[in-house]
């Protein structure tokens, strides 16, 4: 077994989907890798050309099903760009809230697998145990557990309810956090697999236009959110680690969640205290768009996500592209995987935090 | 000759059983027992894993078969008796096939040299320690074997790194074994259990002098049974299932039970080698204390011995159950890096405190 192509996946129990690596190993060294990537490729962007604005709204939570309310607040938002309107401000602010439910969510899912491919069984059970607390309130909220379909144009569909069983559900999620730290972060087998294994460069990462917690643990500040108009009234630091290695990654992630719970906190003084409309009241089912091209980004759990629409003047947009953190991170594995072994396959690719429907759309 | 023995031949003549029927039936009941246990014990191991796994990670575990949950390993056994024996193209058929046997035979043996109580202990050679630990890495070479025939690059890769495992996890063992037979000048596994005696329990228990050599035996056993930390010849996140990628029905469910049975195996071993084998932990045993010398009394203490034992190697197993709760899996370099730099020389030291400690307690 001295030299040999090895061809991990798309049928594998880690690529967490159908990602295909195609590895040459010298022993357990790898020399070479090739990611091929469309086993999943369902075509959202030229499915979106045959159906009307409204038809595509709920299938873009489908472009990354663990973080649905990114996407179509990206849609959406583009859609209002094009439509020049003006959404109420309770609206935008039950968008960050349940946008930042949805980061903690997909966090948490991110590091339960992520400690499965490393081996580590028990982790996998206790993220889903608070990850299913927001999924349950997802569910009370939109009816969906996963596909929201929430968000409407010029606003979200009805007013949010349930609005004070967030804060005592956030509270219990950071405080399991630290249990996590406990287990993790001291946990010398966790170190050695994490520290120093898959380091990335800032310059590299910048180069291979790397964005998201990615980007962050490499020593950059680079977060949508501080230039975003969403989040200007909101108090909240952005995470960031130097290190650029795999447990900067795993870091800077858990801090995601401690930072985005104080968003969180902070939404739901402002929700509470506050009454409004919560959309614009536009009906949707015949809407015809002039001639034009606006395109929205939002900071999602897996780097910034881009939705541009060209319109035509008809129902149906002209074109769709979607830009999105997770191909980009494919890209880089080359990079990253050549030289190590081939137990550090998983270690650095789960650390990026790839989402295969992402990555194909 | 002994108390069981004469026993069983009252029990015979009772129902008017000649003698000679006894002399032949008597030897080979304890190899039944053996071969009814094991497969007993490891479907008991198996449901004991899930179940502690279960709640350790909050579920229950398996709950839907019988009881409780309690005929969950036996249906699975049934469904493994009923799949199709896959034999890959391009395999080598007679060494796939031979594999698993190879990796379970040597099981059913050293289930026979351990010694289970006074009189239960039926290979008591003068070195049968030796003969453990050549038998407890046999089911190695049936990994390799089966690995390499599959014809299957991460089987190879799991075989590979099964052999080199071994090799690495099999010195730290028998350094820190040899601080034991130094202990208790023997290299009989009923004679080390008996060095261990005294009447205030565990106060003889190598693992009070042999400490280190206890924690580097405790690891390495781990290593050497591929459980989590150290499961890497069947790594499921890296090379899908290992070197048993190939494998199926009843020799899939060949090398299972070797896994299982070898778990228990090595923890009753440590508990022979450190935690005073079948000794009572009191020191006395309980049933001369309240049913004093009497002949059923002396029978009831095997059984007790037998209890203590299985007591001890379950709490063995509990731990190795946790260490697979709680830990990810190390690297491949790492794992061996771990076992020449740290625990070999933990395991020399280990010989040397042992034999200083012989020295001064020879002297006095």
């Amino acid at each position: 077994m001295s030299r040999m192509k090895l061809n991990l996946g798309p049928q594998h129990p880690s690529t967490h989907g159908v990602l295909r690596l195609i590895l040459d190993v010298d022993g357990e060294k790898i020399s070479g890798c090739e990611p091929v990537i469309g086993y999943l490729h369902r075509g959202m962007e030229k499915m979106a050309e045959g159906m009307t604005y409204l038809q595509y709204l709920p299938t873009v939570d489908r472009i990354d099903y663990l973080s649905g309310f990114f996407n179509s607040f990206a849609y959406v938002s583009a859609v209002e760009k094009l439509l020049k309107l003006e959404i109420p401000e309770r609206a935008s602010i039950i968008r960050v809230l349940l946008m930042e439910l949805n980061r903690i969510a997909s966090h948490l899912l991110w590091l339960g697998t992520y400690l499965l491919d490393l081996g580590a069984v028990s982790p996998f059970f206790y993220t889903f145990r608070e990850r299913e607390l927001i999924l349950n309130y997802f569910e009370k909220i939109s009816g969906q557990r996963m596909m929201y379909n929430y968000f409407v144009f010029g606003g979200v569909r009805h007013d949010i309810e349930f609005l004070n069983e967030i804060a005592p559900m956030v509270k219990t999620i950071v405080e399991k956090l630290g249990d996590y730290e406990k287990l993790l972060t001291d946990n010398p087998i966790f170190i050695s697999r994490t520290k120093n294994t898959g380091i990335l460069s800032r310059e590299e990462a910048l180069a291979y236009s790397i964005t998201g917690p990615n980007l962050r643990a490499s020593n950059s500040h680079l977060d949508f959110r501080s230039q975003s108009d969403l989040y200007k009234n909101f108090e909240f630091k952005i995470a960031k680690a130097d290190e650029g290695d795999c447990f900067a990654r795993y870091k800077v992630r858990l801090d995601e969640i401690r930072e985005s719970s104080k968003i969180i906190y902070q939404a739901v003084d402002f929700l509470a205290a506050t009454t409004g409309d919560v959309n614009t009241g536009l009906k949707p089912l015949n809407l015809k768009i002039d001639h034009g091209e606006a395109f929205a980004d939002v900071e999602t759990p897996r780097g910034l996500t881009t939705c541009c629409i060209k319109s035509d003047g008809t129902d149906k947009p002209y074109r769709v592209k979607w830009r999105t953190g997770s191909f980009y991170a494919v890209q880089i594995l080359p990079k990253l995987l050549i030289g190590n072994m081939i137990s550090d396959v998983m270690a650095i690719y789960g650390s990026l935090d790839v989402m295969l429907p992402e990555v194909d759309r | 000759m002994n108390y069981l023995y004469c026993a069983f031949i009252e029990l015979l003549a009772k129902y008017n059983f000649p003698e000679g029927l006894a002399l032949i039936i008597f030897p080979l009941l304890p190899f039944c027992i053996i071969a009814a246990g094991l497969l007993i014990m490891v479907l008991f191991l198996v449901l004991a894993e899930r179940k502690i796994l279960g709640f350790v990670t909050q579920r229950k575990g398996p709950n839907r078969v019988g009881y409780w949950g309690l005929m969950q390993t036996v249906a699975d056994a049934f469904k493994l008796l009923c799949k199709e024996n896959i034999t890959p193209a391009g395999a080598d058929k007679f060494l796939f096939t031979l594999a698993p046997l190879i990796a379970f035979i040597p099981v059913m043996l050293v289930w026979g040299i351990l010694p289970y109580n006074a009189e239960f202990d039926l290979m008591s050679t003068p070195a049968n320690l030796i003969f453990y630990l050549f038998l407890a890495f046999m089911p190695v070479l049936g990994i390799f074997l089966g690995g390499w025939a599959s014809n299957s690059k991460y089987s190879i890769i799991g075989s590979v790194r099964a052999i080199a495992q071994a090799i690495s996890y099999e010195l730290p063992i028998a350094f820190s074994v040899l601080g034991i037979v130094v202990l208790a000048s023997s290299l009989n596994l009923s004679q080390i259990t008996l060095a261990q005696s005294s009447v205030f329990g565990p106060a003889k228990w190598f693992v009070i002098p042999a400490f280190i050599g206890f924690i580097v035996v405790f690891v390495s056993v781990i290593a050497e049974l591929n459980r989590c930390p150290f499961d890497l010849p069947e790594a499921e996140s890296e090379l899908v299932a290992g070197y048993n990628t190939e494998y199926s029905g009843m020799r899939f469910a060949l090398f299972y039970i070797t896994e299982y049975s070898m778990m228990f195996a090595n923890a009753a071993f440590i508990v022979v080698l450190f935690l005073g084998g079948y000794l009572s932990p009191f020191g006395g045993y309980l049933s001369n204390i309240i049913f004093g010398d009497s002949i059923a009394a002396n029978i009831l203490v095997y059984f007790e011995q037998t209890f203590w034992f299985l007591l001890k190697t379950f709490v063995i197993l509990f731990l190795f159950i946790l260490v697979r709760a709680t830990y990810p899996r190390l690297q491949s370099d790492k794992l061996l890096k771990f076992s020449w730099t740290i625990l070999l020389p933990l395991s020399i030291v280990n010989l040397f405190i042992c034999m200083l400690i012989k020295t001064i307690g020879g002297a006095m």
